[in-house]
């Protein structure tokens, strides 16, 4: 047998890991801190915008992964978020018995089953979505971008004719609301609630994505979706798997979003949705990872700003965003792609 | 095709395929007989790296027909095609970078977990991909990710692999040596290699095909181009210059 060389310089390579972008947080936290002034302030803001960045993180996770894998630029994301938010709405009305009563068990089990009908049903829709709306126009990116905003529309429509057009109190059960106070510290609960879900919903993707065949294909799929194929796999069927967990997610996100607001409309998902796009596009077309980190600095900036200068919140974002596209042109973590 | 018998494994016949509004293959005939390595040789832009794309789906041709094994596969989904026992490594190699070497065979072994004396054979051809097992495709110099891109289409038996210009950017040496692998591959399996090199091709190669403007120019039995300089000038005589 000939065995092929591996090669001259067959020392192995050192594994450098890109530490930087899980700095940034930190950075940036610390950087806010003297203009902040004042700790207890900092911390409740800070707390404040972990709690939301691990909401955007959860809307946007799904949707990151959706244009690594096939390119598709989904802009009826919001629809689901919206969705999902008023089927929990209803749910928890039915269970206002659990919800009202001043016990974490029964608050969390009403809670757990409107989540769970609310991802169900975001993640049928979703599945209709793909498969009526996004189906026809593959690889065809105007295309998607208006018939997509079209779906958004038409969901907005239907919300209102089920739900009426008013706007809705999402309250929060008995038990999370108001705040847990360590030492100087008030700590919202409900927060406290919305960083462990995010905190449980990336690390369930990071092992699926790193230690399951399916999660393999994705991360291959998001790189190369044609040698997948190649291989023998159905990046197709993936495609539509990934859409309707992501549309699972963004129900999730929903939820989560307008008990954190306390109120909703049909036009929930819209304030949100400038923001996971940022995040997608910082943290890099495709990457978890890179998403997740984003979600945490845009939520920083959001609150910080809101905190310092009000009337510049979003346009503090956007400044993040090219100021990250500067540094990094296709993002954190850029995917490495063919 | 005189040196040619029984039915072949694959068939191209009067293939045309179209990029866009180009006009690349040409009528393409080209027949394969189960075993051994056919190379297909042929100038820059000639449509090798198309026909190699036509025959695993991923450009539909618009007329004529593709066969394996006796079933139509023209046009069918490249998945389908996969399934039906053809391996591609492509002239970009295509090694998912992310993810780590023994990741990349993982997706390869399509049925399941692979094989452990295969995985030894493997080993064997390639020693690099042993000791690189655990690190991302991402890392490895450009020999090694070809080295990998081969394994992956060797991960377990297929009926036919399709080879894209290996030897491309690739340092002499592991040339040298990536023939000894090639002729024991072929003893298992039919290799379509697609090939600049000459000398390389002309050391594996049982059967060739030339192409030019999209079209087969000549097919014959590799003995017989290579022990005849003058048909090489007149098929190769560019190609020759350029890389020798
Ligand atoms: N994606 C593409 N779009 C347009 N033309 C292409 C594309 N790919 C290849 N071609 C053209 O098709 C012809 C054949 O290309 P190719 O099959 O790659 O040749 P070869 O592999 O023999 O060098 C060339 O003229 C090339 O410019
Ligand atoms: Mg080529």
């Amino acid at each position: 047998m000939t065995a092929v060389p591996a090669s001259s310089s067959d020392t192995l390579p050192t594994l450098k890991h890109d530490w930087l972008p899980i700095l940034l947080p930190i950075v940036l936290s610390a950087i806010a801190l003297p203009f902040i002034g004042n700790v207890t302030t900092w911390v409740t803001l800070t707390v404040a915008a972990l709690a939301m960045g691990m909401m955007i993180f959860v809307i946007a996770s799904g949707l990151t992964l959706v244009f690594g894998l096939m390119d598709v630029l989904n802009f009826g994301h919001g629809a689901f978020i919206a969705v999902g938010a008023y089927m929990a709405l209803s749910v928890l009305g039915l269970l206002s018995g659990w919800v009202q009563v001043d016990s974490l068990g029964w608050n969390l089990l009403a809670l757990g089953l409107a989540v769970s009908v609310a991802m169900v049903g975001t993640g049928l829709l979703g599945w209709a979505f793909e498969r009526i709306i996004v189906k026809p126009v593959y690889g065809q990116h105007l295309k998607q971008i208006l018939i997509t905003m079209g779906g958004l529309i038409v969901a907005e429509q239907l919300i209102h004719v089920i739900w009426g057009g008013d706007q809705k109190a999402m309250a929060l059960p008995t038990a999370l609301r108001g705040a847990i106070v360590i030492g100087d510290f008030a700590i919202e609960r409900f927060r406290i609630l919305a960083v462990v879900v995010g905190l449980v919903v990336f690390a369930t993707m990071l092992l699926v994505l790193n230690r399951t065949r399916i999660g393999l294909l994705i991360r291959a799929g998001v790189e190369n979706a044609e040698m997948v194929e190649a291989l023998g796999y159905r990046i197709r069927r993936l495609f539509v798997g990934v859409f309707v967990a992501g549309s699972a997610l963004a129900g999730l996100g929903g939820v989560l979003w307008a008990l954190y607001r306390e109120t909703l409309t049909a036009a929930i998902g819209g304030d949100i949705m400038v923001l996971v796009f940022i995040v997608i596009i910082i943290g890099g077309l495709g990457s978890v990872g890179g998403c997740f980190i984003g979600a945490i600095l845009v939520a920083m900036m959001a609150n910080y700003t809101a905190f310092l200068l009000p009337k510049v919140a979003l346009a503090s974002n956007i400044l993040l965003m090219v100021a990250i596209l500067m540094w990094r042109p296709q993002g954190l973590y850029p995917v490495a792609k063919r | 095709m005189a040196e040619m018998t029984g039915t072949p494994l694959l068939s191209l016949a009067g293939v045309h395929t179209h990029i866009g509004q180009y006009h690349i293959l040409q009528g393409v005939d080209l027949d394969l007989p189960a075993g051994g390595m056919t190379v297909l040789l042929g100038r820059n832009g000639a449509g090798k790296t198309t026909t190699l794309r036509t025959i695993m789906g991923l450009w539909k041709p618009s007329r004529g027909t593709v066969t394996f094994d006796g079933r139509p596969i023209g046009g069918q989904p490249t998945p389908d095609i996969a399934q039906a026992g053809i391996a591609y490594v492509p002239e970009t190699m295509a090694v998912f970078a992310d993810l780590t070497v023994a990741e990349n065979m993982v997706l390869a072994a399509r049925s399941g977990p692979m094989d452990p004396a295969r995985l030894e054979w493997i080993f064997g051809l390639f020693p690099a991909l042993k000791k690189f097992w655990q690190f991302p495709a991402g890392v490895l110099s450009g020999g090694q990710k070809q080295m990998l891109a081969i394994a992956r289409a060797i991960a377990e038996p297929r009926r036919l692999i399709l080879i894209d210009e290996p030897t491309k950017g690739i340092a002499p040496a592991i040339i040298e040596a990536m023939i000894g692998a090639f002729a024991e591959l072929k003893r298992e399996t039919t290799i379509l290699l697609v090939e600049q090199n000459f000398r390389f091709a002309a050391s594996l190669g049982d059967h060739v095909a030339v192409m030019d403007d999209g079209r087969i120019v000549h097919r014959g039995a590799m003995a017989d181009l290579a022990g005849d300089e003058a048909l090489q000038q007149r098929l190769l005589g560019l190609s020759l210059d350029a890389h020798q």
